[in-house]
């Protein structure tokens, strides 16, 4: 059917010939089809990335936190009512069902080895910190229970902390050195990237947290950061986690509704305060793209129906020589296509550039699916028809003769 | 005698309905008893009654009449952009009258030529494609169409400005592209409505010598409405419409010896 494509070279011609207003007109389209691409990308890949990224941590964690906020923790601190390494023995005396638990405190320093000297990590922990974070050994041996509490001057190196330090060469067997005091290497950590909050875990040194207390950041007792236990499976997650919660209370000498300056969280709330984030913004992007995608096609409905009215006697013309409703139809039709496509190509460009950015913001690594740019292309298509219904049926339901008349 | 109208609406001209081998001799065009009537509001205005006419292939025929006399009506009907009220319309023995929208669009597509008096052609699209535009719409292939459409344009002495655009053109050489147009398709008939009206007086005689030019040599029928009483004189017969009838069918000078009837086109045998 030759006047089909006839018209489909007629509409790209007259979008063409008025880029300018084109382009404004689908401005809306364009904002709408980027957000679906963006709500599209973002379903395929960002709840494997979210769950991926908190199996990183570890699997069935509980961890404590001293209570937030500054005035508070510092007030804590004073009353003496911080996590300790105390807790973490109480519980691990107390709660025998846990798998494994340890305490973690971390702190930035400067770190020196034979060939270099970075800013790195470095982390107090005890022997079971290793396996509560899921943490394979690479070369050498992991933490002995005897070096936690001997304090003894030994480390781990992550994978991204031994290459700023030690380049290709295995570090296992050298000695490295934090302020005056030098530590050996006894194991190198596997890899295991970014966390859910944005860190690298690699990055790191981990040290018996005893060491940590005595050399790295004195003055803090035996106060520490986070305990985290691991329990054996998903199921005894929170019944240990309420145990723990005891144990706590009696640490405090507070009652069963005693006020708590601490905060148990299970690994399962991080992954559903990410997923908060991954549906709230689907969700403001859904709404972005309706009304974008309404507005941008009102805006394309207009402008054919402006058009119909200029071009009543090309209209009548056409009718004359012989085209048929569904001739004067298809044209306006394929020029209301012509217009949200192009709309759905440049949306599909700044799709491009707002997942990069969510991207760099979030870590989550969108890569574009074949099943956006399927999903920005038949939302033009379909936007194209149902807003270029109505003045393309104004159109094809011309009378030649009213038409030839208009002037 | 009217003939039955067959309800295959978009094989209007196959075979199976191609007019039965017309005699020679017999009317391109053929009304009989022809009304049209107009609901306007509370009133309703008879624009014709009972309107028979004959005409014959190769006829040149003016239209005369005040505004308002129903020859736009009639005009209108025999160009198939319109339906009579009641009555038959016969062009080229094929009942064409009481169409659907549709099938008069190919009517119109396959046997009629329209030049109007604002020439009509599209803007910013080069001669050559205005003229293809009825091929467009027959389905002609591209390298066909412009074939087609070349030789058109040499018809009316145009063929070095087929890439102009209208407003690179005079308006007599519009119209004579519009007349290219119209006579692209190979069409039994050509309608002019006032084709020199936006013309001054030496592009109307140019315009003029074309369309005669066409009737004496190609047996083209034409029927031309006007408001001049010169270009009326250069018509064979001369039609003067007054209430929606015909009031007086003069003839000026001998029409041509009656020739065959034209046979309409089939889109691909358009260049044939």
């Amino acid at each position: 059917m030759s006047a089909f494509w006839e018209s489909l070279w007629l509409a790209l011609r007259s979008v063409a010939r008025s880029g300018l207003r084109s382009t404004l007109t689908v401005l809306g389209v364009l904002i709408g089809v980027a957000a679906v691409v963006t709500v599209v990308a973002l379903g395929e890949s960002a709840r494997d990335q979210v769950a991926s990224q908190i199996q990183s941590l570890g699997s069935n964690l509980i961890y404590i936190f001293n209570a937030e906020g500054e005035g508070q923790a510092r007030a804590n601190e004073r009353a003496g009512h911080r996590l300790s390494v105390s807790d973490a023995e109480a519980i691990r005396r107390e709660v025998p069902g846990l798998r494994a638990i340890t305490v973690y405190s971390s702190t930035k320093a400067e770190v020196v080895s034979d060939f270099e000297s970075a800013s790195v990590d470095i982390v107090g922990a005890d022997q079971d910190y290793v396996t509560v974070r899921g943490y394979g050994i690479e070369s050498g041996r992991d933490l002995s229970q005897s070096e936690v509490d001997a304090k003894a001057k030994v480390c781990l190196l992550g994978q991204t902390a031994a290459q700023k330090l030690f380049g290709q060469s295995d570090p296992v067997g050298y000695s490295l050195r934090i302020g005056r005091h030098r530590f050996e290497v006894i194991g190198v950590l596997s890899k295991k990237g970014q966390s859910p909050f944005g860190s690298d875990q690699d990055d790191r040194i981990v040290m018996p947290i005893g060491s940590w207390h005595a050399r790295v950041s004195p003055g803090h007792d035996r106060k520490v950061d986070i305990i985290i236990a691991s329990a054996p499976d998903a199921a005894s997650v929170p019944g240990l986690r309420d145990q723990m919660d005891q144990v706590m209370l009696e640490q405090r000498r507070a009652g069963p509704d005693g006020k708590r300056d601490y905060r148990l969280l299970t690994q399962d709330t991080f992954r559903k305060s990410e997923e908060e984030i991954y549906q709230v913004l689907s969700v403001v992007l859904v709404s972005i793209a309706a009304i974008s995608l309404f507005v941008g096609g009102v805006g394309v409905m207009n402008i054919l129906l402006v058009s119909v009215t200029e071009r009543r006697r090309e209209i009548g013309t056409r009718l004359a020589v012989g085209a048929r409703a569904w001739d004067i139809r298809w044209q306006f039709l394929a020029e209301a296509i012509t217009l949200t496509c192009l709309g759905g190509l440049l949306g599909l460009a700044l799709a491009l550039a707002g997942l990069e950015l969510l991207e760099r913001q979030l870590g989550w690594s969108l890569a574009l699916p074949l099943s956006a740019v399927g999903a920005a292309l038949g939302t033009s298509v379909l936007l194209g028809l149902g807003f270029g219904f109505w003045p393309a049926e104004r159109a094809a339901r011309l009378d030649p003769i009213e038409a030839l008349r208009h002037e | 005698m009217t003939r039955a109208v067959p309800a295959r609406p978009l094989r209007l001209l196959g075979k199976a309905e191609q007019p039965p081998a017309p005699e020679p001799g017999s009317p391109i065009i053929e009304l009989e008893g022809v009304c049209k009537n107009y609901v306007t509001g509370p009133e309703e205005v008879r624009a014709l009654i009972d309107v028979n006419l004959r005409i014959g292939v190769g006829e040149f025929v003016a239209v005369v009449g005040a505004s308002g006399s129903g020859k736009s009506t009639l005009m209108n009907i025999l160009g198939c952009l319109d339906r009579p009220s009641s009555g038959d319309y016969r062009l080229g023995g094929l009942s064409v009258g009481l169409r659907s929208v549709d099938e008069r669009a190919l009517v119109r597509n396959r046997m009629l030529g329209f030049i109007f008096q604002g020439f009509n052609l599209l803007p910013r699209t080069t001669a050559l494609e205005n003229v293809e535009l009825p091929l467009v719409y027959r389905g002609t292939p591209k390298k066909q169409r412009r074939r087609l459409a070349l030789e058109a344009l040499a018809q009316v002495g145009l063929l070095e400005r087929a890439t102009h655009r209208p407003n690179e053109l005079s308006g007599g050489q519009q119209q004579r592209v519009a007349i290219a147009r119209a006579l692209v398709t190979h069409p039994a008939l050509l309608l002019a409505d006032e084709p020199t009206g936006n013309l001054d007086s030496r592009t109307t005689r140019e315009v003029m010598d074309l369309l005669e030019r066409l009737v004496d040599e190609e047996s083209i029928t034409l029927v031309l409405v006007t408001h001049e009483d010169d270009i009326a004189a250069r018509a064979h017969r001369v039609l003067t419409v007054q209430d929606g009838r015909i009031e007086q069918d003069r003839q000026n000078r001998p029409p041509p010896p009656p020739g065959p009837l034209p046979r309409p086109l089939e889109g691909s045998e358009a260049g044939r």
